[in-house]
């Protein structure tokens, strides 16, 4: 009998979406049959992989069997494990609802249909071969696969701000990767090779390396859309269809996250000083800030959703100056990656209820909904779950992590980071309810019609569930991160006496 | 895993999944909601009576869950927590019946009874809780899940309610998590322990320790109405009569003021906290927000804000009994989370009679009420009386032991607290009491409901009866075994390690 521990599933994470996408353009009219079908083989892989990973440790595939440096290498540890599975469950979740958002007989939607599975697909092929690869270049192919693609999805909506948003999305996302790319080069040039292991046992030092440290930085903040350079995100995520909505916020800016992680704790934490890791902090909190301010005071529905990804990602960025370089790391690394994880489930769940609401509404502005909890409670429900994960209100996922960052800021004897979430928070109970009491509203006479779709609305509730679901589960998780995990120390520290 | 391990989740759950099954039920469905109601309260009642017995004969229950390596969820059977537990429970009860009653004919009721027993089993969870995580969890859960209850009738003066109640409610819960947060970061996890969990740490933070309190009261002080947190409390009022009277007698407030006793007794330990200096200050303050409360109360011509008020200023005893240092102030202090609660649960459910048969709403509309309705007035009359301290109601035996326990501790000056409250509390209840039995009636009702067999629907006019009795049972019995005085002088003498 095979066991867990024998299988290849490294490269069928890839090859199965991939393979997926080209079907699915070929059979046209079958596609949402196809996609569906690609979607549930592809998320069971991603699970099996995490699975593997917890059971067997780090997993890598030579493909090809040439190996580093000649050929390309794919490697799963806990991060990537994670990040994986992650997009599993979000892909899956996003593909049911994509699966009826699209149905319906006009024009316009057989068009998005047709188009929507073959690009989504490569999107999710794009994600899964950037968490899995080994080799700096091959990160660069995906990132640009990965933009192209989003930018692709962006546009279906075919209106003029969708087609605004993209374009600048494209731009932007361009000059990301460009950058990454020359640092790269450099790189290269330096160490003479592209795996990242390689890498990482090279000795970097010099005016070159810290270079191209700062060019690869500067092109993945770009794509992260930190604070101040988020400013191309709302448009293009508020724009684009809600299914796509909830893949660029919940998925896609995780990539970009998810390369920062390796080049500063893998590859070359010796070059991080206290100015880097306390400048990404700092523009960490100002996101936070930015943004829940941008998000309460948004006038469109969508906008506050995309604006609190600004937020949220912000703290994502917390992990640098309490993370990186520190004795006792692994407690704000545990908590960075439960918070993408409680994030990506949460937001994608709230952008989808947020189509389904938009769908009941009045119009697309936040007074637009008043009366829709009359209509919808189970996506209002949802949309509400997933809010409480963002604020991070106990027993969620995002109060798993937000624990475990402020454990780690306080008992580290950095309490101002613990007053950046704390500020966090409130903004984004503000923002939550403020959508929430206008679905609560009661206007006079008869709840809005509407087209009540339960795949649509099981779909959202599904992955604010789960959001829920990971403040139980946390343990695991930060089981599963143990593995190859680049710092050590307790899940929660307590302060030196 | 045994039955003892079981217990305290088992009396959560019995709460937590009728609830959750309401949510998804048809509006049209009303005999299976009320069958589910009342089958998840008769059970928790039953397992409650099952865990006071064994508490009482040194049983311990516990329930461990284990979400983070160093943070728990741990439900667990101590005698405080039993007490207000029992207290929710039986409450519950009443008010689900007096609630099926009051929302006969209104729209979303599923909704209304998913929450109203999410809102339960928090209230439950942090009565149980064993750690300060585990309180802090329920803590927030009672937050949200009273929003939607506040907000629902949906209308812009609800919304209006519910904002402030969560602004208010939200933030405190940020500055309880800060404090919660750092007492962790130097003590670690912090369970609930007899007489104080810090001692391995109390020598070396001192002063660290001293913010963390203030943060922790503070936190608490919201949901407890301290002044000058208080604001939300009568914007509350907006609230269904059902919700009001939950609010005001278990959930909310006495959420917070149980939060107080808790982190005095159980986290700081009384002697830690007496040593740090901390006590005095929030004697004072309880001090204060129990004249300030009465005093407001008297210009108030809404009846339910009036009661609003008196909440604030009653609920403060509880604060003021923990914070003075000795044995009999806190038996008086812990006493009257149940007898607040079951005195003020009876005045709520007479103001939602008058407010329902006649549309009284105003203190000035009440004139003859109880010529019309006796019954109902009857019972408000022994809840006031009790709120006063008029001898055999509950609210007297509170009152003597907090002024016995002050003078013991040689605080006299809350015997002037406690005697002003108690002329205010006259001279805001007496002239309702008045108004009601010796005015004559004005003439038309605002708005009269036609009169059935008894002078206002059984379903809510038998909760408030048997409140009534309960408040008059408190007092009377109050030397009876298992009596709550009895039970609170088991918790005092556990706590001061007598």
């Amino acid at each position: 009998m095979i066991g867990l521990a024998d299988l290849a599933l490294l490269p069928w994470v890839v090859a199965l979406p991939l393979g997926g996408a080209v079907l699915s353009f070929v059979l046209r009219t079958r596609a949402p049959f196809v996609g569906l079908v690609t979607a549930l083989a592809t998320a069971a892989a991603g699970l099996l992989l995490a699975a593997q990973v917890l059971a067997a440790g780090v997993q890598r595939h030579l493909v090809g069997g040439w190996g580093a440096p000649l050929g390309i290498d794919l490697q799963a540890d806990g991060l990537s494990a994670l990040m994986v599975a992650m997009t599993a469950v979000v892909g899956l979740g996003v593909s049911v609802y994509g699966s009826a958002y699209f149905a319906g007989g006009n024009e316009d939607t057989a068009h998005q249909r047709a188009y929507f599975w073959p690009l989504w697909l490569l999107l999710w092929t794009a994600l899964n071969a950037l968490f899995v690869t080994a080799d700096a270049f091959n990160a660069y192919v995906t990132l640009e696969l990965l933009g192209l693609s989003a930018v692709a999805l962006v546009a279906l909506a075919a209106t003029p701000a969708a087609l605004t948003g993209a374009m600048r999305y494209l731009l932007v996302g361009l000059l990301g990767s460009l950058l990454y790319l020359l640092g790269v080069g450099l790189l290269y040039g330096a160490a003479a090779t592209l795996d990242l292991q390689q890498l990482a046992q090279a000795p970097l030092s010099g005016r070159v390396a810290a270079v191209a440290l700062a060019a690869i930085t500067a092109g993945l903040v770009l794509k992260t859309a930190l604070f101040p350079f988020h400013f191309w995100l709302p448009p293009a995520h508020a724009s684009a269809p809600a299914p796509v909505s909830a893949v660029l916020s919940a998925l896609v800016v995780k990539a970009s996250f998810y390369l920062l992680l390796r080049f500063w704790f893998f590859v070359a934490p010796e070059l991080a000083s206290a100015v880097l890791t306390t400048g990404l902090g700092l523009l960490g909190a100002a996101a936070v800030l930015w943004g829940g301010l941008r998000a309460l005071t948004a006038e469109r529905l969508k906008l506050v959703v995309a604006y609190s990804t600004v937020a949220q990602i912000g703290y994502l960025f917390l992990v640098f100056p309490l993370g990186l370089g520190q004795p006792e790391g692994f407690t704000a690394w545990g908590g960075a990656a439960l918070l993408v994880l409680a994030h990506a489930t949460a937001k994608a769940a709230m952008f989808l209820s947020a189509g389904v609401i938009l769908k009941a509404a009045a119009h697309d502005g936040v007074s637009g909904i008043d009366g829709t909890a009359q209509a919808l409670p189970v996506t209002i429900f949802a949309f509400a779950l997933a809010g409480v994960s963002l604020i991070g209100l106990p027993p969620t996922g995002g109060f798993a992590a937000k624990w475990l960052l402020l454990n780690s800021a306080l008992a580290s004897g950095q309490w101002w980071w613990a007053l950046v979430l704390i500020a966090g928070s409130l903004l984004a109970a503000a923002y939550t309810f403020r959508v929430l009491a206008h679905a609560f509203t009661r206007l006079p006479g008869d709840p809005p019609p509407c087209v009540r779709s339960r795949r649509l609305e099981w779909s959202a509730l599904a992955l604010a569930a789960t959001a829920l679901a990971l403040g139980f589960v946390a343990t695991d998780v930060l089981e599963l991160l143990r593995v190859g995990a680049p710092v050590q120390g307790p899940v929660l520290m307590e302060r030196a006496p | 895993m045994t039955f003892d391990a079981w217990l305290p989740a088992l009396i959560l759950f019995s709460s937590l999944i009728p609830g959750l099954l309401i949510f998804f039920l048809d509006e049209e469905r009303h005999r299976l909601r009320t069958a589910l109601n009342l089958a998840g309260a008769a059970l928790k009642l039953v397992l409650v009576g099952w865990m006071i017995w064994g508490v009482f004969h040194d049983h311990a229950y516990l329930s461990r869950l284990t979400l983070l390596p160093g943070l728990d969820l741990v439900l667990e059977a101590d005698a405080l927590s039993v007490l207000f537990v029992a207290l929710s429970t039986v409450l519950w009860l009443v008010t689900t019946v007096y609630a099926i009653g009051y929302l006969e004919h209104s729209p979303h009721r599923s909704r209304f009874f998913g929450f109203f027993s999410l809102c339960v089993s928090a209230t439950v969870g942090i009565a149980l809780a064993g750690n300060l995580v585990t309180f802090l969890v329920f803590y927030e859960l009672l937050t949200l899940a009273t929003f939607p209850l506040v907000a629902h009738r949906g209308t812009a003066d609800s919304m209006r309610g519910a904002k402030v109640y969560l602004t208010y409610t939200v933030a405190g819960g940020a500055v309880l998590l800060v404090g919660v947060a750092w007492l962790s970061a130097i003590a670690g996890p912090v369970e609930f322990t007899e007489g104080g969990a810090l001692d391995a740490v109390a020598g070396r933070y001192r002063s660290e320790l001293t913010v963390i309190f203030v943060l922790l009261i503070g936190g608490l002080g919201v949901k407890a109405a301290l002044i000058p947190l208080h604001g939300w409390l009568p914007q509350a009022m907006v609230a269904p009569a059902p919700v009001s009277a939950l609010l005001h007698a278990v959930a909310v407030v006495k959420a917070g003021a149980f939060g107080i006793v808790r982190v005095v007794y159980d986290v700081y330990g009384v002697d830690l906290a007496a040593d740090l200096g901390v006590l005095g200050p929030l004697a004072v303050l309880a001090g204060a927000t129990i004249v300030y409360g009465s005093v407001r109360a008297l210009a108030q011509d809404g009846l339910k804000k009036r009661l609003a008020y008196s909440t604030v200023s009653q609920v403060s005893y509880i604060a003021l009994g923990t914070a003075i240092f000795g044995p009999v102030a806190s038996i008086g202090g812990i006493v009257h989370l149940v007898h607040q609660g079951v005195m003020k649960i009876t005045l709520f459910f007479c103001a939602g009679n008058l407010a329902e048969t006649l549309g009284i709403h105003n203190v000035s509309e009440m004139r003859g009420c109880a010529r019309r309705m006796p019954l109902t007035m009857a019972a408000f009359t022994v809840g006031a009386l009790g709120m006063i301290g008029v001898p055999p109601v509950a609210g007297f035996v509170t009152k003597w032991y907090l002024g016995t326990g002050a003078v013991a501790a040689g605080s006299d000056w809350v015997l002037l607290v406690l005697a002003a409250s108690s002329l205010l509390n006259a001279a805001y209840f007496l002239p309702i009491l008045y108004t009601a039995w010796f005015r004559e009636p004005a003439g038309e009702w605002p708005d009269e409901q036609p009169r059935g067999r008894f002078e206002a629907p059984l379903m809510l006019l038998v909760p408030a009866l048997v409140t009534a009795v309960l408040s008059v049972a408190a007092g009377l019995l109050a030397a009876a075994p298992f009596s709550p005085l009895e039970w609170a002088k088991l918790i005092a003498a556990r706590e001061y390690g007598l």
